[in-house]
C-alpha cells in the first residue's frame, strides 16, 4: 500500500509517524507506573510498524497518473477484512460474557477475564470495531460511486483506517487491563478519546473534499446519511467525553460533568450513538447497496429525504427516556417520550422504503440470499425502531427499564438490522471491489442467513422474556400487601433465559465465522482468466458480471 | 424558500452546517437548562465530599464495569421505594464525577446499600459471592485483597475533581494519601485526621479486616459501605410523590 | 435580562415548537418541490444504472 503513496505523501506520512512515536514515547515516560504506559507503547509500536512499512517501500517508483482514472479502493477493501474479523472477536466476547450470567465461573481466575472488564471489549468490539469498520469501508466506496470523483489523495484514507482501528485496539486493551472512564458506550479514557477525534478531522475531511470535487450535480441521499454520522458522531463524542485529567502522567480522568447534568449528556450521547453511528450510518449503507443490489431505484427518493431531516432532527431530543422517573426534571422526561413516539414516522418510512424498493423483486429475493440480508434488516430495523418507540413510553419503561428487556431490544437493531445490512452490503461489494464474478460459496451466505435469523430470534425471544418476567417480579405483590420476590428470586428466574441467549448468540457467532471464511475465500480464488485478461477494465461492463449480480 | 435549499443542497459545506444546526439545537434546548437547575434543586447543606479513600473504592468500581449490572438510581415507583429505600434525589449525586445512575440491574441497586451490610459480609461477597449468595452469578473478584491500593497519587485525583467543581479545601488535597491510610487504619495517629477533615460521621474501620497494608478491597468496602450515606437529604424530604 | 432556569425551561418549551413546526414544513416544501422531482429520480436511478465503474474524467 505504501507504493500507492505519492512522493510528497510518504513524506507526509513520515512525518505522521515521527509524530506519533514521540508521543507515543512522551506518554510511556511519563506514564511509568499507569497505564497510560503501556498505552504509550502501543502507540509508539504501531508508529514503528508503520515507518518500517515505509523503509521497505523505499525506493518504490510513485504511483503513475493512470491511478486518477480508477477509484481508490483499497483502503475499503482493508476496511472490509478487519470489519469481519472485528465481527468475530466482538461475538466471540459477547457470547463468553453472556455464558457468564448463566456459569458465573466459566473464566480463568484472572483480573482481565471478569465478566466486568470483558463486556466493553464486546460492546466496543461489536459497535466500534465491526460497525465503526464497516461504515468506513462502505462510506469510501459510495462516496466515491455517488459523486463519480476519486478520493482526494492515497494517504488520508490510510491514516483514518489506521487511526481507527488504533483507536478500537486501545480501547479493548485498556477494559482488559482497568482503563475505563465508565461512559457507557464510551468508555475509552481522554487521550483514546482525542486521537479519535484527530482521526474524524481527517474522515471528515476526505468526506467534504471529494463531495466538492463532485462530478454529480446532486448529492445521493446515502451520502446525507454518512455525512450526518461523521459529523454528529463528533459532536457527540466531545461533549459527553469532557474531562479532566488527573495528570498528563495518569490515565484517569474526572468527567466535566457530574449527577444529573451528567446523566443527560450521557444518554443524549448514548442514544445518539444509537442513532447516527447504528442508524443513519446504515441507513447510508441501505440506500445504497440495497437497490445497487435489487437493481431498482429507491422506492421514494421524496421520502428518503423527509425521513433523513426527521431522524437528524428527533433524535436529538429522545435520549432523556432512558431517565424515566429519575430525578431527571419531569419536563425533559415528558419531551424525551413525546419525541422517541414521533420518531417511528420517520423510522418506519425509511423501513418501508426499503422494502418497498423490493417489492416487484422477490423472485430475487427469494434466490438471493444477500438481497434477504438487507431485507430482514429493513423488518428488523422496522420492528426495532417500534419497539424503542414502544418502551420509550413512561408507564412501558416503568416495567422495561433496568431489565433484560432492554437488551433484547438492543440486539434486535444490533443484530436484526446493524448486522444483516452490514453483512449483506459486505457480501454485495467483495465481489466487486475485487472483480469477482460470484462469492466463494453462495451456499454459506445461505447458511448463515438462517443462522444469523435464527440466532436473532432465540436471543431476543430469550430477552424478551427474561426482561418482562424479571420486570414483573420485582413490582409483584403479595396479599399482606409486601413485595412478594426477593431479587434473587427474580435472579434465579433469569437462568434458563440467560442459557438461551448465549445459544442464540452462539447461533450468530457461527454465522459471522462462516461470512469471514467465505469472503476470505473470495478473496483467494485467482481472478478466472477471462476476467484476468481484462481486469483493467471496471467489471460492470462486463456481461457476466452483471448476472452475476443480478442473482447468483 | 425552494432557492434557499436547491443552493444549501449543492453547496456541501452548506449542507454540513444544516446537519449541524438541525442536530445541535435539540440537544442544547434539552441539556442548556440543566445546567442551571441547581436553582431548583432539594439543597443539601449536610452533604459530604467522597473521602479519598472512597473516590479510590469508586475508581475501582468503574474500573471493574459494576455500573454495568448495578444501578444507583432509585426510581420514583412504590416497589423501588419499598425494596431499595426511599428514591434518589438528583443533589445525591452532584459529586459523582461521572453519575454511575447505571442502566441495568442484572444484580440490585446500589444507591442506599451503604451500612445495609457488615464490612465482613462485603469482603466475602466480593471474594466469592456464592459463598454469601449461593445462586448469585456476580464475579468473584478474589485480587482486590491481596492488591495494594495506590495512595500516592491520591491528592491528584483529589486535585483533578476539585478542577470540575467538587469542593475539597487545600488540606484535604495535600493530606489525600495520608487520609486514604488513616480511613483503613482506625486505630493509627492518621485516623483522626480523617474525621476532622470530613466529619464525625466518617466511617473509619479496618474495612478488608486487615490492620496495615491498605487494599483495594478497603478501598471499594468504604465506597459501597458510603452509598446513600453522603446527605440524609433523600430521608428527610416527603417522598409522596411515589407513583 | 438574566438567564434564570425558568427563562431557560420556557425559551427550551415554546421555541423548540416553532422551530419543529418550521423546519417540517421546510422539508416537506422542498421534497415535494415540482422542479426537484426530475433531479431526485436522476439520482435515484443513477445508482443503479451500468455506467463503467470510474471516476467521471
Amino acid at each position: 500500500m505504501i507504493s500507492q503513496l505519492t512522493g510528497t505523501e510518504r513524506i507526509v506520512a513520515a512525518f505522521t509517524f515521527l509524530i506519533l512515536i514521540c508521543f507515543g514515547v512522551a506518554m510511556a515516560a511519563a506514564g511509568r507506573g499507569d497505564l497510560i504506559g503501556t498505552h504509550g507503547w502501543i502507540i509508539a509500536l504501531s508508529a514503528v510498524a508503520g515507518v518500517i512499512a515505509l523503509l521497505r517501500a523505499y525506493g518504490a517508483p510513485e504511483p503513475s497518473p493512470a491511478r486518477l482514472s480508477e477509484y481508490y479502493d483499497d483502503p475499503s477493501k482493508v476496511g472490509i477484512v478487519l470489519t469481519l474479523i472485528w465481527g468475530v472477536v466482538g461475538m466471540l466476547v459477547g457470547v463468553w460474557v453472556a455464558a457468564l450470567l448463566a456459569w458465573p465461573e466459566l473464566t480463568v481466575d484472572a483480573e482481565w477475564a471478569s465478566f466486568g472488564r470483558l463486556r466493553p471489549v464486546h460492546t466496543s468490539g461489536v459497535i466500534f470495531g465491526f460497525g465503526g469498520n464497516a461504515l468506513i469501508a462502505t462510506s469510501l466506496h459510495v462516496l466515491q460511486r455517488t459523486t463519480r470523483a476519486r478520493l482526494p489523495d492515497q494517504f488520508s484514507p490510510w491514516f483514518v483506517l489506521f487511526g481507527y482501528n488504533l483507536f478500537c485496539v486501545l480501547a479493548a486493551s485498556g477494559y482488559l487491563m482497568g482503563v475505563s472512564q465508565s461512559k457507557e458506550y464510551a468508555e475509552p479514557e481522554w487521550y483514546a478519546d482525542i486521537w479519535l477525534v484527530i482521526v474524524w478531522v481527517v474522515y471528515f475531511s476526505i468526506y467534504i473534499r471529494t463531495l466538492m470535487r463532485r462530478k454529480e450535480p446532486h448529492i445521493y441521499v446515502a451520502n446525507w446519511y454518512y455525512m450526518a454520522f461523521i459529523l454528529v458522531v463528533a459532536l457527540l463524542h466531545i461533549v459527553n467525553n469532557l474531562a479532566v485529567p488527573v495528570s498528563l502522567g495518569h490515565a484517569k480522568s474526572y468527567s466535566l460533568f457530574s449527577g444529573v447534568q451528567d446523566a443527560m449528556t450521557q444518554w443524549w450521547y448514548g442514544h445518539n450513538a444509537v442513532a447516527f453511528f447504528l442508524t443513519a450510518g446504515f441507513l447510508g449503507m441501505m440506500y445504497y447497496y440495497l437497490p445497487k443490489r435489487a437493481g431498482r431505484p429507491i422506492y421514494s427518493y421524496r421520502t428518503s429525504i423527509i425521513s433523513f431531516w426527521g431522524i437528524t432532527f428527533m433524535y436529538m431530543w429522545a435520549g432523556s427516556h432512558h431517565l424515566h422517573y429519575t430525578a431527571l426534571p419531569h419536563w425533559v422526561q415528558t419531551l424525551g417520550m413525546a419525541f422517541s413516539v414521533v420518531l417511528l414516522v420517520p423510522s418506519w418510512a425509511s423501513a418501508g422504503n426499503a422494502l418497498l424498493t423490493l417489492n416487484g423483486a422477490w423472485h430475487k429475493v427469494r434466490d438471493d440470499a444477500v438481497l434477504r440480508f438487507m431485507m430482514l434488516a429493513a423488518i428488523f430495523y422496522g420492528l426495532s425502531t417500534f419497539e424503542g418507540s414502544f418502551m420509550a413510553i413512561r408507564a412501558v419503561n416503568s416495567l422495561s427499564h433496568y431489565t433484560d428487556w432492554t437488551v433484547g431490544h438492543v440486539h434486535a437493531g444490533a443484530l436484526g438490522w446493524v448486522a444483516m445490512i452490514t453483512y449483506g452490503s459486505l457480501y454485495a461489494l467483495t465481489p466487486w471491489l475485487w472483480k469477482r464474478p460470484a462469492l466463494y460459496s453462495p451456499k454459506l451466505v445461505e447458511w448463515h442467513f438462517w443462522l444469523a435469523l435464527s440466532g436473532t430470534v432465540v436471543y431476543v425471544f430469550a430477552m424478551w422474556n427474561s426482561g418482562v418476567i424479571q420486570g414483573l417480579m420485582w413490582r409483584t405483590y403479595n396479599d399482606s400487601g409486601t413485595l412478594n420476590y426477593s431479587f434473587v428470586d427474580s435472579l434465579v428466574a433469569m437462568h434458563p433465559y440467560y442459557i438461551a441467549r448465549a445459544f442464540g448468540g452462539l447461533l450468530f457467532l457461527a454465522g459471522a465465522v462462516l461470512a469471514l471464511y467465505n469472503i476470505w475465500m473470495t478473496i483467494r480464488i485467482p481472478v478466472p482468466v477471462a476476467a484476468e485478461s481484462a481486469s483493467d477494465i471496471p467489471m460492470a461492463l462486463q456481461p457476466a458480471t452483471l448476472t452475476a449480480q443480478a442473482g447468483e | 424558500m425552494f432557492n434557499l435549499h436547491y443552493r444549501l443542497e449543492r453547496s456541501a459545506i452548506g449542507f454540513v452546517l444544516a446537519i449541524i444546526g438541525v442536530a445541535s439545537i435539540g440537544g442544547l434546548i434539552e441539556i442548556a437548562p440543566l445546567f442551571t437547575i441547581d436553582e431548583t434543586v432539594e439543597k443539601a447543606p449536610d452533604m459530604r465530599v467522597y473521602t479519598p479513600l472512597e473516590v479510590a473504592g469508586r475508581n475501582i468500581y468503574m474500573r471493574e464495569g459494576c455500573y454495568a449490572c448495578h444501578s444507583q438510581m432509585i426510581r420514583t415507583l412504590r416497589d423501588e421505594v419499598e425494596r431499595y429505600g426511599p428514591y434518589s434525589l438528583a443533589v445525591e449525586s452532584k459529586y459523582d464525577h461521572p453519575m454511575l445512575w447505571g442502566s441495568k440491574r442484572t444484580g440490585p441497586d446500589l444507591a442506599r446499600v451503604g451500612g445495609k451490610y457488615s464490612n465482613d459480609w462485603h469482603v466475602a461477597h466480593l471474594t466469592n459471592p456464592r459463598d454469601v449468595v449461593a445462586e448469585s452469578n456476580m464475579p468473584a473478584y478474589r485480587w482486590l485483597s491481596s492488591k495494594q491500593l495506590k495512595t500516592g497519587d491520591l491528592g491528584e485525583h483529589l486535585a483533578a475533581l476539585r478542577a470540575v467543581g467538587v469542593p475539597y479545601t487545600d488540606e484535604m488535597v495535600s493530606n489525600a494519601s495520608s487520609d486514604a491510610i488513616g480511613q483503613a487504619n482506625p486505630d493509627t495517629d492518621l485516623a483522626a485526621g480523617v474525621t476532622t477533615r470530613y466529619g464525625d460521621k466518617t466511617d473509619v474501620s479496618l474495612f478488608d479486616g486487615n490492620q496495615g497494608a491498605v487494599t483495594e478491597m478497603d478501598a471499594l468496602v468504604a465506597y459501597l459501605q458510603i452509598l446513600g450515606h453522603l446527605t440524609d437529604a433523600a430521608h428527610q424530604s416527603t417522598q409522596n410523590e411515589v407513583e | 435580562m438574566t438567564i434564570d432556569h425558568e427563562m431557560l425551561t420556557g425559551f427550551s418549551k415554546s421555541f423548540g415548537l416553532f422551530y419543529l413546526i418550521a423546519m417540517s414544513i421546510g422539508v416537506l416544501v422542498y421534497a415535494y418541490w415540482p422542479s426537484n422531482k426530475e433531479q431526485f429520480a436522476q439520482a435515484a436511478a443513477a445508482v443503479v444504472s451500468d455506467e463503467e465503474d470510474r471516476p467521471c474524467q
